[in-house]
């Protein structure tokens, strides 16, 4: 069992992703926000069992479900919202967005809206550690259907072969967009594709904090100890559409299934539970969440008081070592 | 005047990566077969956890060479043949030039990106693609395209001294040409600026990679023909150099462009596009293209060599322009 100090951060962490995926759906209601948005409410055990397993400087790399990842590591809330909102202040300036929230103070070396897209990052965030001969590792958030596409096999494989200090960590909810996992995989478990690669592969639910953060905790430890990859699956569920607000013409998973998970399976609840029999005082836990609210509201305020960037501002960012061109003079006739 | 060693193109671009190799040990390189070429001494005795000899995941490993470029290192990723770059070429395309601008700044990737353009060797089309124009057209990457060994080893080095993401094409059927080449560690080939490889006054001539022997072969004849060609190495196609072009073509007033890529939006037709639009009044004739033309590589070598540019092709053109 963790200490007290991991319990109530965790639980903190949790509380935040929470509430700002509430607060970023209320602003889409308010028609405050451009482009879509995808929450992660229903994954937050997941999510933070995994980054409370790492370090600051340790480095993730994520999804288009990106809100949770920066805020699971530590990630301030402002510059988050701000960036949703597309503003100058934003985390990446307004030139990510929802489906790219990355802060490299702590470790988030991006999220990618190419499915599978941050599985070689990640790798090659570990490859780096091993080269430097830094103890740091790398873990890389992915959905169930990305594991279908090849840059999973060709990652994890040669992150096996190199021993590479890499979680793969699967954040299983069921569907890729519409499409259920289960007329995409040949069998039901993501996690048994790891042994095709000599790999140990954990199978974790993804609705208990303490389930994920001892199997991420495992992972990283065997990582740093220069013993290779392992690949989580956190079998989970996302309680929202895939994205926020988005019209899905004819059902692909019944009424009854979220309703199931939303009245037993909700992580925050469930580990609520367990921390009130650890001794926990629910008043003490309550002000955790009302923090956790207070702070994305401050957030929400910021994102909104933020000026607008300067169209011009477009044109910056491109390169870090941009080449001035010498001018041409068009010759007056 | 500084030393110099006789040595090939090829000779040249090994050069470059065990130079920088050596200067920086944040330098790794990855690709397929490299440990053939460590274990020959290669690398000399760089440490071996630098030569990542890969399986053959180019998509994969193109991608980790992003996170690693995020992260401290300048990897060299090796793709042996262009037409592997297609493989590779998602992260390419949606990571390493994307990744910054997304992220508001936040990181550099100093990644490079190397690519032989087999070609004219009969392997058809499949090991014979020249796909930089696909690459010109992605904000976020520079494309150089090395004509000579001097360049191909102060290009190469450029490219990976360099903080954002360089595709290096080199040219196979180079690989044999003999030059003279600065000995010094120190020798770059700056990124985004042509050479004036012969100067003229009554055409220019604006060549890509290997282009530029059979431009320089076809202005040897024009001069005996009492026409004075310039003679423009390009060397960089992304960012293009301008200003070289636009000033040639003022003085001279006729263009043509010598280019391997297909025709339909090859460099050739960017280059074209910007002279026409800025350079117009300064045209005295209508611009030509000499370009692969827009039909894949077939094997038989009967079929294959007549499709590309060459001195006779390049003279032709001139002479119509005249």
């Amino acid at each position: 069992m963790q200490s007290n100090e991991i319990d109530t951060d965790a639980y903190f962490r949790m509380n935040k992703i929470r509430a700002f995926e509430t607060a970023v759906s209320r602003l889409i209601r308010e028609g405050e926000v451009a482009g879509a948005c995808h929450s992660s409410i229903g994954q937050e055990a997941a999510i933070v069992g995994a980054c409370m397993a790492l370090r600051l400087d340790d480095y993730i790399a994520g999804t288009h479900r990106s809100h949770g990842h920066p805020i699971g590591k530590g990630a301030e809330l402002k510059p988050l919202m701000a960036e949703i909102l597309g503003k100058e202040t934003g985390i990446c300036k307004g030139r990510g967005g929802s489906m790219h929230l990355t802060d490299a103070s702590v470790g988030s070396i991006g999220e990618s809206a190419i499915v599978g897209g941050g599985i070689p990052i990640a790798t090659g965030a570990a490859l780096s550690a091993q080269v430097r001969s830094s103890d740091q590792v790398a873990l890389t958030f992915f959905g169930d259907g990305a594991v279908n596409e090849g840059v999973f096999h060709e990652c994890l494989n040669m992150a096996a072969i190199w021993k590479l200090p890499v979680i793969f960590f699967c954040e299983n909810n069921g569907y890729a967009a519409v499409t259920p996992a289960k007329s995409t995989h040949g069998q039901s478990d993501v996690a048994k594709r790891a042994e095709g690669y000599g790999v140990p592969g954990v199978i974790v639910d993804g609705q208990d904090f303490d389930a994920v953060f001892d199997a991420a905790s495992q992972a990283v430890a065997r990582a740093r100890r220069g013993e290779g990859p392992t690949l989580i699956e956190a079998k989970t569920y996302r309680f929202d559409e895939h994205c926020v607000g988005l019209f899905i013409n004819g059902a692909y998973r019944p009424k009854e299934e979220i309703e199931q998970f939303k009245q037993n399976r909700d992580p925050l609840i469930l580990f609520r539970e367990v921390l009130l029999k650890r001794g926990h005082l629910p008043q003490q836990l309550d002000a955790i969440g009302e923090e956790a609210r207070r702070l994305v509201e401050e957030a929400v305020v910021f994102a909104k008081e933020s000026p607008e960037p300067d169209p011009a501002e477009a044109f910056t960012c491109l390169f870090a070592n941009p080449i001035a061109q010498q001018a041409y003079e068009r010759a007056s006739s | 005047m500084s030393a110099t060693q006789l040595i090939t193109y090829l000779e040249a671009l090994g050069l470059a990566q065990r130079e920088e190799m050596a200067l920086d040990e944040s330098v790794i390189i990855i690709g397929e077969d490299i440990s053939l070429y460590a274990a020959g001494g290669a690398y000399g005795d760089i440490d071996a956890k630098r030569i990542r000899s890969a399986p053959i995941s180019e998509c994969g490993f193109a991608g980790m060479a992003v996170g690693a470029a995020m992260t401290g290192l300048r990897p060299i990723v090796d793709f042996t043949i262009a037409s592997f770059v297609y493989l590779g070429s998602d992260p390419i395309i949606n990571q390493a030039a994307k990744v910054r601008y997304m992220t508001g700044g936040q990181f550099k990737v100093p990644v490079t990106y190397r690519a032989s353009m087999w070609h004219n060797q009969a392997n058809a089309a499949q090991h014979s693609d020249r796909p930089y124009p696909m690459f010109m057209n992605v904000p976020g990457l520079k494309v150089v395209a090395p004509a000579t060994p001097s360049d191909a080893k102060g290009l190469l080095k450029a490219a990976i001294r360099d903080d954002d993401p360089v595709l290096v094409f080199e040219d196979n059927d180079l690989w044999a040409m003999r030059e003279e080449v600065p000995i010094t560690t120190d020798f770059v080939t700056p990124i985004g600026k042509a050479a004036i490889r012969r100067e003229g006054s009554d055409l220019t001539i604006v060549s890509v990679a290997g282009c530029l022997r059979f431009a320089l072969g076809a202005a040897e004849t024009l001069a005996k023909e009492g026409v004075s060609a310039e003679v423009i190495d390009l060397r960089t196609l992304a960012p293009l150099d301008t200003y070289a072009i636009l000033t040639s073509v003022a003085k001279t007033g006729r263009l043509i462009i010598a280019d391997y890529a297909h025709r339909t939006c090859g460099a050739a037709a960017e280059i074209s596009a910007i002279v026409a639009e800025d350079g117009f009044d300064t045209l005295k004739r209508p611009i030509i293209r000499v370009t692969t033309p827009d039909i894949q590589i077939p094997f038989s070598p009967k079929m294959e060599k007549p499709l590309y540019p060459n001195a006779t092709s390049i003279a032709a053109a001139a002479r119509r322009l005249m």
